[in-house]
């Protein structure tokens, strides 16, 4: 049994709003597959489980920040399912003596696996068992210790298979009479109980709680989730029906609305304009710590993109505009490239020295368009073909946007990219994002008179910057990246 | 890539605003001249560029490849290159 922590989504993150679970006790996991759904400064992170295994019990109850590090919930080992399974007896499911997640051979039992759902499916109605034991959360509670063990499993005398079932036919255990030995319920028990006089609504726990604070009845709300569940937009949508159109949240510009930050608009501490504030102060403090730490040098170069342009244009004739590659995905590639060539550039400066990465991470600037900015990561950048870090691009650029970033998307950059050219300007000179120890810029690809051979002509040319750290690297070394990711530009098909 | 039936100027720019509108979902056309740049008064970056050149062949059902993207820099210039577009059948 291991713990599911509250993740550094950032070097600068020091404790984060559980804002929703995504998955609930007894469900299979995989190693990648999404958990929850974590608001930081910057944004709500989806966040993903680094183990296989079963969700044991939820330790954090939805709108409850903690500190990085805090156990979230227990997974459970990953096992084979038991063949007693089939038997249809439900088993004796401890509840761990403690949330730190130690190793506790006793509740090590198997476990059949529920049939995998889909990672992003929202919660579906929590256990009865557990929901009764829960208290109605009313607000966001500050640094709440894990829920002391001891709570539904020893309450109600159910597996976990049990009260899965349970869940899925809207029977409420505490109803149930069990005629498992002790008075433990069976899967016979729940298959026969009657399903209660109105079926349980099915919603995310948040849709639930924001439904109860905005008095709507979730019987009454369409749900547009998996299987019907009812969503927190969706309690929205109800509500501004009710109100004849003119729902508690704002109306005024800002693509909050719909399926974007569908859990931000709302909440107290997270309005959409909080959000802004507090994305605004943390870049603040990042940034007046990189000027205050680093000292940053600067060079620029003006690279010549026509055999660039010419082979994307060639590219791109044959395809659909689906898969058809822009300028960035090409100067991305380049600048991950140069970084294999000089690593000096491409890691962190920690206690006092250089420690170089074994991998080269681009973390690439994105803007918001309501302010603020996020660095979402290209893994492995400099492995990757320019169609797969295209779509990577996109589905980065989406998700950052929406505000749906997953949590392994916001660690690891060794190495920051930054492109304004859309915006116009031709030279970005960029603030190194900290522990880095550089960030390329590149301005807008614009078309201006070229001297080569002896010859004037008209070309399609980009600047690149750097900006890079003068405790770790001189400019020497600086100026062999700018002439690397030069050099790479010419040659886009080896790229 | 299935083929439309030719669009009038009005449809073609509903068409426009609507594709517009799925990639970022609070412009305001009223700060949009029809012989705006739109992509700048917008601020559509070159992937969200990308994406409304997608939304609009598909639904008008035209090929719009990169030699057509000058023509798709004002709102009237892309109702009257989808209007031609559809009515020459792609």
């Amino acid at each position: 049994m291991t713990a599911f922590t509250m993740p550094s989504l950032g070097a600068d993150m020091d404790e984060g709003l559980l804002q929703e679970w995504l998955v609930s006790p007894g469900e299979r996991v995989h190693k990648g597959d999404v958990m929850a759904v974590v608001e930081t400064d910057k944004a709500a992170i989806e966040v993903e489980c680094f183990e296989s295994g079963t969700v044991g019990r939820l330790l954090v109850e939805p709108g409850t920040r903690v500190p990085v590090g805090t156990p979230l919930a227990l997974i459970e080992d990953q096992a084979v399912p038991d063949e007693r399974a089939g038997v249809g007896e439900a088993m004796v499911s401890k509840a761990p003596t403690c949330a730190t997640g130690g190793q506790e051979p006793a509740t090590r039992h198997q476990r059949p696996a529920p049939r995998r759902k889909a990672a992003r499916k929202p919660e579906v109605t929590p256990e009865p068992a557990l929901a009764a034991s829960r208290k109605e959360p009313t607000g966001e509670h500050v640094h709440a210790p894990p829920e002391p063990s001891g709570g539904a499993d020893s309450v109600i005398g159910a597996g976990p298979l049990v009260r899965h079932l349970a869940v899925l036919r809207g029977v409420d255990l505490t109803t149930l009479h069990g005629t498992g030995p002790g008075g433990r319920i069976t899967r016979a028990d729940v298959e026969h109980a009657q399903p209660p006089l109105a079926p349980k609504v099915r919603a995310s726990p948040y849709a639930r709680r924001l439904a109860h604070d905005l008095g709507v009845d979730l019987a009454a709300v369409q749900g547009t989730g998996d299987g019907g569940a009812v969503r927190a937009a969706d309690v929205r949508t109800a509500m501004r029906t009710l109100a004849g159109g003119k729902g508690p949240e704002r109306t005024d510009r800002g693509p909050l609305t719909g399926d974007t930050l569908p859990d931000a608009a709302i909440r107290r501490d997270s309005r959409p304009e909080d959000r802004t504030d507090t994305m605004r102060r943390a870049i603040a403090d990042l940034m007046s710590r990189s000027k205050r730490e680093i000292p940053h040098y600067y060079l620029s170069t003006t690279i010549d993109l026509t055999a660039a342009d010419d082979w994307l244009r060639r590219i791109n004739r044959a395809r659909t505009p689906t898969d058809r590659l822009v300028p960035a995905a090409l100067l991305l590639k380049a600048a991950a490239v140069a970084a294999r060539e000089v690593p000096a550039l491409n890691g962190y400066w920690q206690n006092g020295e250089f420690v170089p990465a074994s991998e080269i991470n681009l973390g690439i600037a994105v803007s918001l368009r309501q302010g603020g900015l996020l660095a979402p990561v290209i893994h492995t950048a400099d492995t990757l073909p320019p169609d797969a870090l295209m779509t990577r691009l996109k589905e980065l650029v989406q998700r950052a946007r929406r505000g749906r970033l997953r949590g392994s998307e916001m660690t690891g950059a060794t190495l920051t990219v930054t492109s304004l050219g859309d915006q116009g300007v031709e030279a970005v000179f960029g603030v190194i994002h900290p522990p880095q120890v550089a960030l390329v810029g590149f301005g807008a690809v614009v078309e201006r008179p070229w001297a080569a051979g002896g010859m004037l002509g008209v070309r399609p040319v980009v600047t690149a910057t750097l900006a890079a750290d003068h405790r770790a690297t001189d400019g020497a070394v600086g100026a062999r990246y700018l002439t690397a990711v030069d050099r790479l530009l010419q040659r886009p098909e080896e790229l | 890539m299935s083929q439309m039936r030719p669009l009038n100027s009005a449809e073609a720019l509903s068409l426009i605003k609507e594709s517009i509108t799925q990639i970022v979902p609070d412009a305001d056309f009223t700060l949009v001249e029809p012989d705006d740049k739109f992509r700048d008064v917008l601020e559509l970056d070159s992937l969200d560029f990308l994406s409304l050149v997608e939304l609009l062949s598909e639904r008008a059902g035209v090929l719009i490849d990169e030699e057509d993207y000058p023509d798709l820099t004002t709102l009237s210039d892309t109702t009257r290159f989808l209007v031609e577009r559809t009515r020459r059948g792609s």
